[in-house]
């Protein structure tokens, strides 16, 4: 394809991006926006398959049989979005097996969130009230991004995602409404997850390198920073509800704006996360790959199993 | 020798009466077992009555970049739509 031709193309697929067309799979688009694609989908979609570990970690000691059906349950559908997400990307062209090659060597990257411990049962309330909400405020937004398996995607994620954060702050709930030790073990896990929920959304705008082709194309619909601050409106008062202390000694009501003002994120941290230096990156990576290789042999025997029968029957038709 | 399980696509019939809608795509051995992944994957919450599997390499799609002439004959065929009659008003409901 000569140059003039491809900036034609470009010029046809920008006004279908503006008149909000969906684009779908077997459409042109420039490869840009399909390896933009690509990286984010499949980082979205690791994020759902390496989230699960953290809360699997609480599934045999849930405290009762009513909050282990409901983890339980949250769980398989982290593992069903994962999968959801892994067949959108798919739909760009490229292969499962590349994705999961991506992952497991540390080229792709998934939400820092889940390199932080669990440990403590209010942390499984905390990571339901906060990362699901923030991940929620995200998800929305995405529910009509401009790539339609990933709006798909998306809408179908968001109707199952907020079971998820409302058995997280049921169990929030009840702690605040229990003994003192019960109240301060929901403080505790508010105070560890309250800044890594806020480092979720990403860098700030003016330091997000991808915000700005993002917006253009409709991948992103709000940018970094005004989706935290959306977050931290809607969970200042739900902490007050429950009774426990938003540890940010900066936050206050803006009356002139209308919104919460907060402190500064530790950037620090939250770049020597992202660069794998968190307290769990090394652990989460050794659980996941341990996963997939020890599982090598039952993907391979199923894969051979059917091969198998595939041949009996031809052999009986004959 | 690793072979990677296929790709399948999903159809669900949300309720009698309704057809099978694309719901998404799965990687599974066997037939069999891309049934079993759909309902796990696709119907945690009774979305659906019924499911078709079928590999993707046996679908068959149009290219979109050939759509204007794939579809180009039916667009000057107006007289295909009710509107294109007219009728006197007192003719009410036709």
């Amino acid at each position: 394809m000569s140059e003039k031709e491809v900036k034609n193309l470009e010029a046809i697929f920008e006004a279908r991006i503006a008149r909000d067309e969906k684009i779908e799979p077997k459409d042109w688009m420039p490869e840009k926006y399909r390896q933009t694609h690509i990286r984010q989908i499949s980082q979205h979609a690791h994020s759902e398959i390496v989230g699960m570990l953290p809360e699997g970690n609480w599934i045999t000691r849930a405290p009762s049989l009513r909050r282990k059906a409901a983890l339980l349950a949250k769980v398989q559908d982290e593992a069903g979005h994962g999968l959801y997400l892994y067949s959108a990307t798919e739909t760009l062209g490229i292969s499962r097996e590349e994705l999961f090659d991506q992952l497991h060597s540390g080229k792709a990257k998934y939400s820092s969130i889940f390199n932080y411990p669990t440990i403590t049962w209010a942390d499984i309330g905390a990571i339901g009230w906060l990362v699901d909400g923030a991940a929620i405020i995200n998800q929305v937004a995405l529910c009509t991004t401009s790539f339609g398996p990933y709006a798909r995607a998306m809408v179908r994620i968001c109707k199952e995602e907020s079971f998820h954060q409302r058995q997280g702050y049921e169990i929030m709930l009840t702690l605040c409404n229990g003994t003192p030790e019960q109240k301060a073990m929901a403080q505790d896990a508010l105070n560890r997850w309250w800044w890594p929920s806020l480092m979720m959304f990403g860098p700030r705008d003016a330091d997000s390198p991808h915000t700005e082709q993002s917006m253009k194309w409709k991948l992103k619909r709000k940018t970094n920073d005004e989706l935290r601050q959306q977050f931290v409106d809607q969970t200042v008062p739900q902490a007050d509800i429950l009774g426990i202390t938003v540890p940010d000694p900066d936050l206050k009501f803006n009356a002139e704006t209308g919104h919460y003002d907060f402190g500064e994120i530790d950037w620090d941290e939250f770049w020597q996360v992202v660069k794998g230096h968190g307290p769990c990156n090394k652990e989460r990576m050794e659980a996941r790959v341990g996963a997939w290789e020890r599982g090598s042999w039952v993907r391979e025997a199923a894969m051979a199993y059917a091969e198998k029968q595939a041949k009996k029957k031809v052999a009986k038709a004959s | 020798m690793k072979k990677d399980w296929p790709l399948w696509e999903v159809f669900v019939r949300s309720k009698n009466g309704l057809e099978h809608r694309h719901f998404g795509s799965l990687h599974a051995a066997d037939a069999e077992m891309a049934l079993e992944n759909a309902r796990d994957v696709y119907t945690r919450r009774n979305e659906g009555v019924s499911i078709w599997v079928v590999e993707s390499k046996y679908i068959t799609a149009s290219n979109p970049a050939d759509n204007g002439e794939f579809f180009e004959p039916a667009q000057d065929k107006i007289y295909r739509h009710p509107t294109f009659y007219d009728l006197p008003d007192e003719v009410k409901h036709m």
